[in-house]
Parts: structure tokens; C-alpha cells; sequence
């Protein structure tokens, strides 16, 4: 594997400039990061263009210690979804249900006078908002303060990539396990991993109701067929699975191949949603409302043959029929390209030149989908640093609220104005409800009301009005709008723009003027 | 000359004294003579249950698809359909909406959907929105396509507003449209400093790149205009009470836009999670909340708007419909024909209109889903032609050769 990974980027380090001018080096910080912050641009010149890529596509190798300081009171995010949903959601929970018993009993005797029903303490719902906020918050705070920038970036990528939906039941449960355990520690591993460990997360299993799915009424289950076997062999007779009916469920099916591998058009009928869904049943969670984990249940398996995309899956082989499937989308050509020309569109503009995309699809089949190869193919390839891909970017909310803070150096210590900020951009974390994620093209972002808030963001965040309780400027001095002008935008700043700066009263309204201006929206 | 010069006087005084001369004073203006036509659609995303919203209680196969999930037919108590004309019904949750089908306002087109055969909530939003099934390269929406279709030469910004913080699909396009979350919020908040505004707009009207050039213009226009409407002092007419939910805001904020006079001539809102693929509950439940929601909101914009429901016309849609049958979690999967809704007061109303293909298995389509038999852009056709005036269509529904006439208005 060092090998490969040695040959690889020899091969194609071409690409990159020897010795690269500032614009260069903003563009390399803009794409595999959420942008310059004051002193990134000597910092990654010092340090040469080519080991800082190397470096980046190595975070283990990055010591990020004031990140995890800043983290630090964050308990909730170490914290396993069982012990979650011990110490906060079932608390919530139960709060919930005992106001709404008393407002039922309430509405059914409306005439009793009746004491006024006790108000629930506060404190269950307020651990329950505790996690999300302690989510969200360390999302849009790594964003912007960690050092290891491109693992920010490709946890992001694959989140969206395999979106669920805060807004979905259980979901939310299992969302900080899911980023930590199934996400992050496999954004630039195989992708046959991460396909795997996503299909096997309580996440996904709940938000596209794969967990639920069962052999249809009359087909055999692995259960029924073990006993078969075990014939005239005297059992326990086995209950069925509680409050459950029968029925296969094709909502995770469909999105499997629509969305996580072959894309839209890679060739898949609706029979082949039917056999994978088939194939999947019996994947399911043990226990989700108390936040357990994964568990395959060979009583709601379907044991019968399957054909997915023209290959048989013979019949009885319980689990292994899905990872049969996940082997099949993974080793698919149409997966290679459909991953590559998402990598290429977030990396380098929002139609990727059809020769590289060719190129990083080709690199994933050579090295059955290993993303750090990947990605680096189309970081260090001619195209990424071409002139047509320089600023071709219209940044995201996420990318246009961590860049402003980072460009600003403001020491933000309360992630939540920023977490708000999102929802008011139109990109609430971990809120985009369909399978798809959002969308990484300009048209999407760039409308009248978004570019108006953008504007309010900038004001907000210069004026100093969004740290919050405890927040504080970083080493006294704000930087001043000249130095984000000259060195985190490379001096990209139109001559009209400079006209209204310099007309601007005081210093905040000169920074917003500039973070809110055309051109701090691209990238 | 008369109504500019009254104009001025109530409202426009205040934005002239202040220095600016917006072109499009003089559009509104005259754009008052003749009451405009509104289209208000709204987009039930992920694919309502229609079979539970617009019941077909006199199918039996309908109650065998369904036993846990099936509304019960019209009769006593509060949890039964309620009759329409014998055959269908509405969900007991959607009682808001029954005074509009009594007085001849709502019609109802069941049966209805995309003939391609997509079950994906991406596809089949994207195919109805952009208008051509089958055809992913489509690069706008069929709203901003009657945009261009129908140019205006008086058109303000607020022409085509989705209350929504992104611009939906149907909207997308090289015609200019408004996506507004808060039409409070609407502008540049940078409090003493209101110079601030007129900065960002130079910097914007010399913006490299078309979109963000064009976009940052439509802006600054945009809040100008709203400026004079003072959308912060308002209240619903006729005691209309909005749903206080995202969907009753946003219905709310439309018929502002409608009686602030700005313009205003196709509206889009949201309406979503209606994905029941578990426990979608029958007369109660998660389905029948949602319903409420709609229902209510719709009943209160129409009694908001009061006789200006004469030009307006609400359109509801949905991706596609459910399975007939319910599944193993007592929910609904992905089908294919669904029902839409029509209110308003030149829609020929008190109809159920389409052809029922019968929910008997041999007469679904692939034997488990609601057979399709009027094309949704039928529908969306007749709206363009006979609501909005607009003679030939072929440009805003290319490749669509229908010839059928349902007589909606």
C-alpha cells in the first residue's frame, strides 16, 4: 500500500506549481480547507505547497491539541448513544409523555377544575437540546479552528454524501456516534469500509427505515430455515419480533444505489430495488429507543435467492447477502465515477473537467476505492490549479461562515450564533431532510434573500456580535480589513470594493464590507 | 397619472424624499390598473399519501390494502371521511377545507402524477418541478419558464417569490425570482449604519460573474420595494387564523405580498414530511397532523385573500403518491398516482375530476400502485392557459402533446 501510495504521488504530482505565488497558495488553503486564516499563507509557503498537501491528506499526522481544547467541555461528544440516551434522551422522553398525559387528561374533563398540572422540570429537555447544540457547535467550530482542514472537509463530503436527517425519530440519537465512529475515521479510508460501516450504522438503518424491513408475509426466514435443518429436533418456540408485521421496506435500497454508489443513472431497475431490499432485510437495530446498536436478526432475513444487477445471491446466506451487494456497488464503475465526479465538483468547479473525472474514477478502480488516492489525484492534478479553476467556486453557507470567521480571527468560544447563523443561510447542520444532502453547486446558494444574509452574517460577525457568552477577541487586535484584503484573499478585490471600504466609518463596518462583498463568496 | 400621483402620496413620498428613484416605482404603479392573476403552489414534499388525503371510500379493495391504515367511510364521529360526492372523501383532519368544496371553490384532480416510473423522491421532484419527466438535463423549473413565456414589461422584483430560504427547482432559471425565508427580515441589517446598504449594493452592481451580479441586484430592488409595502404591520383579514407552523408563516407572508399590491404573480410555499414509510396513523397520527396543517393553512389564506380569491388560484402537488397497500410498518412505500388540489374563485370546483382506474389489483399499476390517468402537466397546462392567460404553452411544457381538457376553469 506504500508503495502504491509512493508511485501515486509521483506520478501525479506534476501538477503542482514548484514555486507557487500567493494566489496559488490561497487557492490551495480555499479548497482543501474553509480557507486562510491570518499567517496560513507564510505558514504553507514555508513549509512548501507540495508537503502541505502530503500533510493535509494525513491528519493523524497533525498534532491538533488547541482543537481538542477547545472542544474539551463538550462531554457529550465522547459519549456512547446508549449512555446518550440513558443520561438525556429517555429523561426528555419521558418529560414529554407525562405533559401530554396531563394535557389529554386535561382536554377530556374540561369542565373539572383540576390543579394546575405540574410542569415538568426543565432540566431533561435542556440535556436534550445540550447534545445537539454540543453537535452542531463542534461542526462549524472545527471548521474554523482545526488544523487538520481537509479531514474537516472530507467529513463533511461523506456526511453529506450519506445525509441523514436530525428531523427523523431516532435519528438524532444516533447522530454524534455516527459522524465519530462511522464517519470520520474512514473519510480517507477504502470506500468499501465506510459503505459498509454506514449500512451497518443505527443512523442510517433508522433514517432510511432499513431496520424495519422484513421478509414479505409467506417467504422463508434464515430462522425458520436453520429449524427446517434442524429437523424434528424439539424447540423453544421463538416469538416473533415485537410489534412488528412483515414487509420488505425499499426506501434504504433505492437510496443505496441512487445516492451512495452507481448515482442516478448507473444503470439499476426497480427489480434490483426490490432484491436488494430483500438482500438487506434482517439488518436492523436492537433496541433503538434506547439507543443500541446494530444487530442482524435472522428472524426477519429473507432467505430466499436473489438476483441484484444481473448476479445471483444464492439463497440461505443470511447476512452475507448484503455484503454481497455493498462488494458488488463498490467494485461498480459506475460507483468510481459517480464518487469521482462529486470529489472533482466539490474540489474543483461545479461542471469538473470530464478528463480528470475520467482520471479519479480510474484511480478508484486501481485502488478498489481508496479515497486518500483519490482525492489526491484531483488535488495535485493540472486542472485543480488551472486559471478556469481559481475563485470558480461560489462558497456554501458552511464554507462562506467558517472562511468569514477564520479570515477575521475572531475568537469565537460560542459556537451557537454561528449554528443559528446557518439555519438563517439556509444550511442547517445535520438539517437537510432528503437523501440527497445538499447541493454543491452555485445556482443552489445564490439567491436574493441567501445573498442578503450573507451580507447580515458579515455585519454580525465584525460587529463583534456573535461570540456570545464568553466569547473574547483572539490576542487582543482584530485583524484589520487591508491585511484580510491583501493576504487571505490574495488581494482579489475589486476597485469598487475598495471604494466602499474606504468610505465606510469605522473598522467592523470595513470588515463586513469586505467579508460581505461578491468577492469573499467565491472560493 | 392619477393613481401614480396617489401612490406617491400613501406610501412612496417617503422612498422619493429619501433619494432614490427605483424604476420599478413606476411599474407598480401602473401594474395597479388591472388586478393581477396569482398562482400560489405549494409543493407537499416527500410524496403525500393520497389515498389517505382524498379518500376513495367507495373502493372495498381499498379497506382490504389497508386494514390498519384505511379511513373509515363517512358516518358518525369525528374520525370518519368526509363525503364528497359519494365516492371520495377528505380526510376527517381536512374539515377546514369542506366550506370551499360546498361553495363550489375546490376541485380535485385524483389519479394524477408523472407517467415515468420513477419511485425516487429526487427524480420525481425534480421531473415535476422542472416539468419534463424523463428529461434530467432540463435547466429551469416550468414556473420561471411561464415567466419567460409570458414576458412582462412591468414586472417587479417580487413577480415570483418562494417563502422558502433556497429557491425551489420550479422557480430555477434564468428569469429572475425571490426566495425569501421573512419578509421582516428582508434587507440589509446593519442598524445606525445605513449607508451600509447602498455600499454592498455598488459592490454588487459591479460583481464579476453573472450570478452573483444579477442576484445582488434583484436584492437591493427587492428590499426597496418591500420597504413600501411595510410588511411588519400586518394583520389577517376576516379573523383568518394561519397554522403557527413554517408552512402557516409562510402562507401568511404570501397573502401580504398579494394585498401589498408588489407585484406578486406566481408564489411558491413548502409543505414537508410527508415521507410516512412507518406508523403513518390513519384519522390520527403523524399523516392526519400534517393534513391539519395544510388544510388549516389553505383555509385561512383563502379567507385572508377574501374577494381577491377571485384572481387567485392555490395549486397543491406531491412528487408521487404511495403504494395502495400498506407495509410491514404500518406505513406507506412509494407509488405513483397521487391527488391534487385546486382552490380558487374562477376554478370550476365541487368535481372530482379525472378518470378512476380502481384500486383492484389487475388495475394498479405494476399490481401494487394508484394507476395515473391525467398527466400532472394536464393540470399544470390548464392553470397556465386558463388562469394565467397565457395562450400558448409549448415553450413552458416542452414535449408535452396532450390534448385532454379537464375544464378546471
Amino acid at each position: 500500500m506504500a508503495a502504491v501510495t509512493a508511485v501515486g504521488a509521483q506520478r501525479q504530482a506534476r501538477g503542482i506549481p514548484a514555486s507557487p505565488d500567493d494566489k496559488t497558495i490561497v487557492h490551495v488553503l480555499n479548497r482543501l480547507g474553509f480557507g486562510p486564516a491570518p499567517g496560513d499563507v507564510e505558514r504553507v509557503r514555508n513549509l512548501g505547497l507540495q508537503a502541505y498537501i502530503n500533510r493535509q491528506l494525513h491528519p493523524e499526522r497533525i498534532p491538533d491539541t488547541a482543537m481538542a481544547a477547545r472542544l474539551a467541555g463538550f462531554e457529550t461528544l465522547a459519549m456512547s448513544t446508549r449512555q446518550l440516551a440513558e443520561d438525556y434522551y429517555l429523561p426528555a422522553q419521558m418529560q414529554r409523555r407525562q405533559a401530554q398525559r396531563a394535557a389529554a387528561a386535561d382536554a377530556a374533563n374540561p369542565e373539572m377544575m383540576r390543579p394546575a398540572p405540574e410542569r415538568p422540570a426543565p432540566g431533561a429537555m435542556q440535556g436534550e437540546r445540550r447534545v445537539l447544540a454540543e453537535l452542531t457547535q463542534q461542526k462549524i467550530l472545527r471548521a474554523a479552528y482545526s488544523e487538520r482542514q481537509l479531514e474537516e472537509v472530507m467529513v463533511d463530503f461523506w456526511f453529506n454524501h450519506f445525509n441523514v436527517f436530525v428531523g427523523k425519530g431516532q435519528t438524532r440519537l444516533y447522530l454524534t456516534e455516527y459522524e465519530r465512529d462511522t464517519i470520520r475515521p474512514r473519510a480517507f479510508g477504502t470506500f468499501r469500509d465506510l459503505l459498509g460501516a454506514v449500512a451497518e450504522s443505527p443512523a442510517m438503518l433508522f433514517y432510511l427505515d432499513n431496520w424495519q424491513s422484513s421478509a414479505p408475509q409467506g417467504a422463508e426466514t434464515s430462522m425458520q430455515q436453520r429449524r427446517g435443518r434442524a429437523a424434528r429436533q424439539p424447540q423453544m418456540a421463538q416469538p416473533p419480533p415485537q410489534n412488528r408485521r412483515r414487509g420488505i421496506n425499499e426506501n434504504y435500497a433505492r437510496e443505496l444505489m441512487e445516492l451512495h454508489t452507481l448515482g442516478v443513472d448507473g444503470g439499476y431497475t426497480q427489480k434490483d430495488v426490490q432484491e436488494i431490499a430483500r438482500a438487506f432485510t434482517g439488518w436492523t437495530i436492537d433496541m433503538p429507543r434506547q439507543g443500541g446498536s446494530f444487530r442482524f436478526d435472522p428472524r426477519m432475513h429473507d432467505s430466499g435467492e436473489k438476483i441484484v444487477l444481473g448476479v445471483t445471491i444464492p439463497g440461505g446466506g443470511g447476512k452475507k447477502d448484503g455484503e454481497m451487494v455493498l462488494d458488488a456497488l463498490a467494485a461498480h464503475p459506475s460507483t468510481a465515477k459517480f464518487i469521482a465526479t462529486k470529489l472533482a465538483r466539490r474540489f474543483v468547479a461545479d461542471d469538473p473537467p470530464a478528463a480528470l473525472v475520467e482520471r479519479a474514477a480510474r484511480r478508484f478502480r486501481e485502488t478498489s476505492g481508496d479515497i486518500r488516492e483519490v482525492v489526491r489525484v484531483i488535488v495535485t492534478s493540472q486542472e485543480f490549479f488551472a486559471p478556469s479553476a481559481y475563485r470558480a467556486k461560489v462558497k456554501t453557507p458552511l464554507e462562506f461562515v467558517a472562511s468569514a470567521v477564520r479570515a477575521s480571527g475572531v475568537d469565537v468560544r460560542n459556537g451557537q450564533p454561528l449554528v443559528n447563523a446557518l439555519r438563517e443561510l439556509g444550511m442547517p447542520l445535520y438539517g437537510c431532510q432528503p437523501p440527497t444532502g445538499y447541493a454543491d453547486r452555485a445556482e443552489a446558494w445564490v439567491n436574493t434573500g441567501a445573498l442578503l444574509n450573507r451580507m447580515n452574517f458579515a455585519v454580525m460577525l465584525s460587529g463583534n456580535r456573535l461570540r456570545g457568552p464568553g466569547g473574547r477577541q483572539a490576542g487582543g487586535a482584530p485583524i484589520p480589513q487591508d491585511r484580510i484584503a491583501a493576504e487571505i484573499m490574495a488581494g482579489d478585490v475589486s476597485e469598487t470594493t475598495r471604494q466602499t471600504i474606504a468610505k465606510a466609518a469605522n473598522e467592523p463596518q470595513k470588515i463586513a464590507l469586505l467579508l460581505g462583498s461578491p468577492e469573499f463568496q467565491r472560493r | 397619472m392619477t393613481s401614480r400621483r396617489i401612490f406617491l402620496k400613501n406610501g412612496g413620498l417617503a422612498l422619493v424624499s429619501l433619494g432614490f428613484a427605483p424604476t420599478f416605482l413606476a411599474r407598480t404603479v401602473e401594474g395597479l390598473a388591472a388586478r393581477q392573476k396569482v398562482l400560489i403552489t405549494i409543493f407537499q414534499r416527500g410524496a403525500v399519501d393520497g389515498l389517505n388525503m382524498i379518500v376513495p371510500f367507495g373502493e372495498r379493495d381499498y379497506y382490504t390494502a389497508r386494514p390498519s391504515l384505511g379511513i373509515a367511510r363517512p358516518g358518525a364521529g369525528a374520525d370518519t371521511a368526509i363525503d364528497l360526492d359519494g365516492f371520495f372523501g377528505l380526510h376527517p383532519r381536512m374539515r377546514p377545507l369542506a366550506p370551499f368544496w360546498e361553495s363550489g371553490n375546490l376541485a380535485i384532480v385524483h389519479a394524477c402524477g408523472s407517467h415515468d416510473d420513477t419511485r425516487s423522491h429526487f427524480d420525481a421532484q425534480d421531473y415535476m418541478e422542472s416539468a419534463t419527466p424523463g428529461v434530467k438535463s432540463t435547466p429551469d423549473g416550468w414556473m420561471n419558464r411561464y415567466l419567460h413565456a409570458k414576458e412582462h414589461q412591468k414586472a417587479t422584483p417580487f413577480r415570483a417569490v418562494a417563502l422558502a430560504r433556497q429557491l425551489p427547482r420550479a422557480l430555477q432559471g434564468s428569469a429572475p425570482a425571490l426566495a425569501i425565508g421573512q419578509i421582516s427580515e428582508f434587507g440589509i441589517r446593519a442598524g445606525q449604519a445605513t449607508d451600509m446598504a447602498t455600499s454592498f449594493e455598488a459592490q454588487y452592481a459591479e460583481a464579476a460573474g453573472s450570478v452573483l451580479h444579477a442576484t445582488g441586484r434583484e436584492a437591493f430592488d427587492a428590499v426597496k420595494m418591500l420597504k413600501l409595502a411595510d410588511p411588519s404591520q400586518y394583520a389577517p383579514s376576516n379573523g383568518a387564523e394561519y397554522p403557527r407552523s413554517p408552512f402557516g408563516e409562510a402562507l401568511k407572508q404570501i397573502a401580504q405580498l398579494v394585498k401589498a399590491d408588489v407585484g406578486l404573480e406566481v408564489a411558491f410555499a413548502e409543505s414537508g414530511n410527508w415521507d410516512h414509510h412507518a406508523n403513518e396513523g390513519a384519522a390520527v397520527g403523524v399523516l392526519a397532523n400534517r393534513l391539519d396543517d395544510l388544510s388549516r393553512g389553505i383555509a385561512a389564506l383563502a379567507r385572508d385573500l377574501g374577494d381577491r380569491m377571485q384572481e387567485v388560484v392555490v395549486l397543491t402537488m406531491s412528487e408521487f403518491g404511495r403504494a395502495v397497500a400498506e407495509n410491514g410498518s404500518r406505513g406507506t412505500d412509494h407509488g405513483h398516482g397521487n391527488a391534487m388540489m385546486m382552490l380558487g374563485g374562477g376554478v370550476r370546483g365541487r368535481r372530482v375530476y379525472g378518470k378512476w382506474p380502481g384500486l383492484a389489483r389487475e388495475q394498479r399499476h405494476d399490481g401494487r400502485d394508484l394507476a395515473i390517468t391525467t398527466d400532472f402537466r394536464a393540470v399544470f397546462n390548464e392553470v397556465v392557459r386558463g388562469h394565467l392567460g397565457l395562450a400558448d404553452t409549448s415553450r413552458v411544457f416542452p414535449g408535452f402533446t396532450g390534448k385532454e381538457r379537464l375544464g378546471l376553469f
